[in-house]
């Protein structure tokens, strides 16, 4: 097809470029500079769409992002599809691929538009009236298995790509003293004035080019030349100047506390051809010092029978089609409207040569330059206008209508422009906790006081006169620099020729609309929400806005309402017979246009999506093969499998190794915190349940911390290295926890001591070296040390030499074998480790994961925190209460463990179970009951907390938490398992070398 | 015996770092570092013995040739010391507050030191730091603590476009990583 409705003129336009595109599979062809939506135009595509819920063909409404209808999915090869685009803000780029959205098979033919003709039956409500049983097959069954299915295949919008996103997208913080939101003539005017005073300026601005109205302005000169040479010079100033910086395709989407402004930036498709590797979009979090709002406004359409047909669309619009874009919407255009505006449309498109059949006004008067301009222009104007019918279906072609002079009459026509006025975008003012005004005089929210640093400007501000915008502008821009503690340039004259005033506007529906049940008058187009819906919402009983709004669902469509939340307000005021701030006003809500989740999400994914933190010693295991473990942002060795191994035969044979030999485990992910200073061991002492003030120098101890309710939070081995100096250690996963619970204390409670806490965790790469032949692994690579046992007993600290490097060796276990901790900096552990597992395997010795080492101290009944613990389990039920610093006056958690709970009779108490079957491992979580078969709703004695195949004593073991179950040893109790209960004795929490003689080995 | 002289290694040797005008990192070398805590008498007898005055006002650093000293808190200091062993240094500081209550605790492993330079420096750290890092609110020679993201760093500003940022070593692939990607969607300066 060709460009049938193509003009001369199109300032956006470069002719030199012709550019072809499909639109649901048929090639078309535009101009550089054409959105799609003027390029459909332009050959004559009117259904762009089909409506939501009855599947009405819809078209081109608008010309900018309030866009209801023109809703389009984009592809951009694979991976890069784009549904629900507004096509009037989707510039053309060759070869692009759109698609319409809810039709099918297709949008001349939609088998969907049979609820066009059930319409009666899908009032407000309908949903929730309708599909509500059977419900004999469970709560809301019918819903969510028959009926929400099936609605949902059916209304809706386009479909979300299934592929992962090939793009990337960027994301910034920001600061800059004065952000300007919109770069029409206020927006314009006040970047230059905060500009001229130094400031930092950034300017943003929704659409491929700044300019606002201006960019359509054919009449208006400032400052002596045309407005858009104005514009572009303004443009050209702002754009070399160095503290000032233009972000066009930007749309600021969000305001939130203390002007930290949301701005969501796309960038050109034809930059992103030339170079793949910039991101698609930007988000940038804006903290700007001032902003001045000149966000504009938005026309508003006319509510009447039929109003959403093809070819009706805003006035305005049809001028920026015309003007921008070099497109007539129609060859004869009606044009009904109650403001001014309208006739500088009309005006424009005569002049062009459409024919203008009729300016229908609503008002009952048109004397105001405008409308005497368009008489002397030989446009025929009737006024005390009401629109009656449509003809025509998939594109409008008559109106009828009455007026007067001429009375009732049908005027064939190919377009109607309709205007009721304009609504300026308050959006991110109110967002900004400001509160909105109701001016009955312009029937319009305007800004009221500010609360954030803000100031408004212009259209936004219900200033619609060029000459009055672009002056408020100026002295908005100059206020916000003032503010920003910048001198202000003087105010600036910026006289305006050739824009008359323009007035008037509409809200609501007529009267001979309302009430009249078999009018298809829409007032939200995007959610086919009709004049009638809003009266059933009120006849029901729905009072407030709120209410009306999501039961008829007006403005929650994905344009929010922008075009249809005040005619909605005016009906429900009108049928309520009440005011319209009577009725109220919904909430502004964030975000104020639809934001992709890729600018969200920015570079947040995969590798990228969250830090994995890796031991010094990662590598060497990654080499080997070990499987790993994610513990917290660690990625821990899990176990080392050889050729051929599983995870049972490794952990078995890393197990066996240890008992036998010496085995080689990264304990570097252990937090570590160095406590100095005079009150150290006071400070531990009220921190810990333990006592540490007699810890002698070189020794060390394990130590519990509680809760201030008194029940386990995390434990460590700490060791005393000077009288003032203590290396502490925690948890892998508890360290900032305890770290901050210390600092915390410190600073609050303790302030009277004297302490200071330094995470040293990353500070030290950690070997822990296990086994009988332990020292004998060790021993030729320690200097300065005395290893024997009497020199080095089991929970001391010493600080030496390894490999040559300083070395803090602990001599701990968490196997019950012998054990040494050798600690050095992390940038030798690698190394360190190396040599020592070298000697290791001349003693027979293998390195073992988190599972092995899991197993080992299960085998010895040490408890985990985390596993044998949750939180609500105290030292007494652990059998670990003789821990407690019994004669310590105070400690966290203490006073809790007076209270009658923590003494209970029968309280859980950890225990060992032995299967009957060795061979049987139980399932961790299992519940343990006292029979194979407890009566329905019966309690749990308890539950399985830790289970392992163990190689050492080669059968299976677990620990649980039983009530009373230290005096239950020797009983037969039942575990629960998926093939029923298992039986198992009670024993105590250790099955291996009880008296600890290994350990002193 | 093994070889007493081990090679420090760092969790970035074996990434490929970003060069060029517009925006490189490097990973810095090795370098003696230490928390230093204490009142003022501690800051003073500290200043004496480190050879570079520990700073009194928020984010302000001071330095002497290889030696740094970064105010993070009321009674804290980031010491840095580069290509100087942490040994010697503690020892010398530890000789000259003998009777004043203090903390220093070595630190030189704990964290890794990466070299922000380009003319996209601040722009691209902006990526994952709120700060306001324009020069007028973060002048040169300023240091904090903050956030990239969800990592914690030490921010040094250095030179208009030249910072260092100290992070603990296992987050510092991350974050070069990190740093690297905002680097590219950075839009032209």
């Amino acid at each position: 097809m060709s460009q049938a409705f193509r003009v001369p003129g199109g300032v956006a336009l470069d002719r030199a470029r012709p550019i072809s595109f499909t639109f649901d599979g048929v090639a078309y062809a535009g101009y550089e500079g054409d959105t799609l939506a003027s390029a459909l135009l332009a050959n004559g595509v009117r259904i762009v769409g089909r409506s939501y819920k009855y599947h009405r063909p819809r078209g081109i409404v608008s010309a900018g992002p309030e866009e209801p209808n023109a809703l389009v999915g984009v592809a951009r090869g694979p991976g890069r599809f784009t549904p629900n685009l507004r096509a009037t803000e989707v510039e053309l780029t060759d070869g692009l691929v759109a698609t319409s959205q809810n039709r099918w098979p297709s949008l001349r033919f939609d088998i969907g538009a049979i609820s066009d003709l059930l319409a009666p039956l899908f009032g407000a409500g309908f949903y929730y009236k309708t599909f509500m049983g059977p419900n004999w097959l469970g709560p809301n069954w019918a819903w969510k298995r028959v009926y929400e299915p099936v609605v949902r295949r059916a209304a809706g919008l386009g479909t979300a790509p299934t592929a992962p996103d090939p793009d990337r997208y960027a994301r910034y913080f920001d600061h800059c003293d004065v952000l300007v939101v919109g770069a029409g003539a206020a927006g314009l005017a006040a970047a230059r004035a905060a500009a001229d005073s130094g400031a930092d300026v950034v300017l943003c601005d929704e659409a491929a080019a700044p300019g606002g109205s201006l960019l359509a302005e054919t009449r208006a000169t400032i400052e002596g030349r045309p407005a858009r040479d104005w514009l572009a010079e303004t443009l050209q100033a702002l754009g070399a100047a160095a503290n000032v910086r233009i972000l066009t395709r930007t749309q600021a989407f969000g305001c939130y506390a203390q002007n930290f402004v949301g701005l969501s930036e796309r960038l050109p498709e034809p930059a992103l051809i030339a170079d793949p590797t910039l991101p698609r979009e930007r988000l940038w979090q804006m903290r700007a010092r001032e902003v001045v709002l000149a966000a504009g406004a938005i026309e508003r359409p006319l509510v009447f029978a039929d109003n959403d047909r093809p070819g009706i669309l805003l006035a305005e619009s049809a001028r920026r089609y015309l003007n921008l874009y070099g497109v007539k919407v129609g060859e004869r255009v009606v044009v009904v409207t109650a403001h001014d505006s309208a006739y500088r449309a009309a005006l424009d498109l005569a002049s062009a040569g459409v024919a203008v059949a009729l300016i229908a006004d609503l008002r009952d008067e048109a004397s105001g330059p405008l409308p005497q301009a368009a008489r002397a222009a030989g446009i025929e104007v009737a006024v005390k206008a009401s629109v009656h019918a449509i003809r025509g279906r998939g594109r409008i072609e008559a109106v009828r209508l009455a007026a007067h002079p001429g009375g009732m009459r049908t005027l064939a026509c190919d377009a109607l422009l309709m205007s009721g006025g304009w609504t300026p975008s308050v959006h991110l003012f109110s967002q900004a906790r400001g509160k909105l005004a109701f001016d009955a005089g312009l029937e319009a929210f305007r800004p009221g006081p500010p609360v954030a640093r803000q100031r408004s400007a212009g259209a936004c501000n219900a200033t619609f006169g060029l000459q009055e915008a672009l002056a408020e502008g100026d002295a908005a821009g100059r206020a916000a620099a003032e503010a920003a503690g910048r001198s202000p340039p003087d105010p600036r004259a910026i006289p305006v020729e050739g824009a008359p005033p323009a007035a008037g506007g509409t809200l609501g529906a007529p009267l001979h609309v309302l009430g009249d049940r078999h009018a298809r008058a829409f007032v939200d187009f995007q959610n086919d929400v009709c004049v009638k819906d809003v009266e059933l919402a009120i006849q029901e009983g729905y009072r407030s806005i709120e209410h009306v709004k999501r039961y008829t669902t007006t403005g929650m469509a994905t344009d929010q309402g922008k075009l249809s939340n005040m005619n909605a307000l005016a009906i429900a005021a009108a049928v309520r017979r009440t005011s319209i701030p009577e009725v109220g006003l919904t909430t502004f809500r964030p975000p104020y246009m639809p934001v992709t989740f890729g600018a969200f999400a920015g570079p947040a994914r995969d590798d990228l999506f969250d830090p994995a933190r890796r031991t010094p010693i990662h590598a060497w295991a990654a080499e080997r093969g070990a499987a790993f473990e994610d513990v917290g942002q660690w990625k821990r060795a899990w176990y080392f499998p050889r050729r051929g191994e599983g995870m049972r035969a490794a952990v078995a044979r890393e197990g066996r190794t240890v008992r036998a030999g010496v085995g080689l485990f990264d304990a570097s992910t252990l937090g570590k915190i160095e406590v100095v200073g005079r009150d150290a061991a006071l400070f531990l002492e009220r921190m810990y349940a333990n006592a540490f003030k007699k810890l002698e120098v070189g020794r060390c101890r394990y130590g519990l911390m509680l809760t201030e309710t008194g029940y386990l939070m995390d434990d460590g081995v700490i060791g005393r290295l000077a009288p003032d100096r203590f290396h502490v250690t925690t948890t892998t996963g508890g360290a900032a926890r305890v770290l901050a619970q210390m600092e915390d204390y410190l600073q609050t409670e303790f302030t009277d001591l004297e302490v200071w806490l330094t995470s040293t965790t990353e500070q030290w790469a950690t070997i822990a070296v296990q086994g009988p032949r332990a020292r004998d692994t060790i021993a030729p690579f320690v200097e300065g040390l005395d290893l024997s046992n009497a020199a080095f007993p089991h929970m001391s600290v010493r600080d030496g030499k390894a490999c040559g490097v300083p070395a803090r060796v602990m001599r701990v276990s968490f196997s019950g074998e012998l054990g040494y901790e050798i600690n050095v900096g992390s940038a030798y552990g690698l190394d360190v480790w190396k040599a020592l597992f070298a000697e290791a395997e001349k003693h027979g010795g293998c390195a073992y994961g988190t599972e092995t080492m899991h197993v080992l101290r299960a085998e010895k009944g040490y408890v985990i925190v985390g596993q044998e613990t949750d939180g609500t389990v105290t030292l007494a039920d652990l059998g670990l209460d003789w821990a407690i610093g019994k004669a310590k006056a105070d400690f966290v958690g203490k006073r809790s463990l007076r209270l009658a709970e923590p003494a209970r009779e029968g309280r859980k108490q950890l225990v060992g179970l032995l299967t009957e079957d060795p061979t049987v491992v139980l399932e961790e979580g299992a519940q343990v009951t006292a029979t194979a078969t407890p009566p329905t709703g019966s309690s749990a004695l308890g539950h399985i907390t830790s289970s392992y195949p163990s190689a050492t004593l080669g059968r299976s073991i677990a620990l649980a938490l039983v009530a009373g179950g230290r005096a239950r040893v020797g009983e037969k109790l039942f575990a629960s398992t998926a093939a029923g209960a298992v039986a198992a004795i009670v024993t105590a929490p250790c099955f291996f070398d009880p008296d600890g003689k290994r350990l002193h080995g | 015996m093994a070889d007493p002289w081990l090679t420090p290694r760092s969790p970035l040797d074996d990434l490929s770092l970003p060069v060029g005008d517009k925006f490189a990192l490097a990973d810095m070398p090795p370098a003696a570092r230490f928390v230093f805590r204490g009142a003022e008498a501690a800051r003073a007898a500290c200043s004496t013995a480190f050879g570079v005055a520990l700073p009194k006002a928020l984010g302000a650093a001071g330095s002497a040739g290889e030696r740094a000293a970064l105010w993070l808190g009321p009674d804290e200091w980031l010491l840095l010391a580069e290509g100087e062993s942490a040994e010697t240094v503690a020892a010398a500081i530890e000789a000259g507050l003998a009777d004043v209550s203090h903390a220093l605790v070595d630190v030189s492993h704990r964290q890794v030191a990466l070299e922000v330079t380009g003319r996209d420096a601040a722009r691209v750290l902006s990526a994952g730091c709120p700060l306001d890092l324009r020069t007028k609110s973060f002048p040169v020679g300023m240091a904090t603590r903050t956030l990239f993201d969800k990592v914690d760093i030490t921010l040094w500003r250095r030179g208009e476009t030249d910072f260092r940022i100290e992070v603990w070593r296992s987050f510092s692939p991350w974050l070069a990583a990190a740093l690297t990607e905002a680097a590219r969607g950075a839009p032209a300066a």
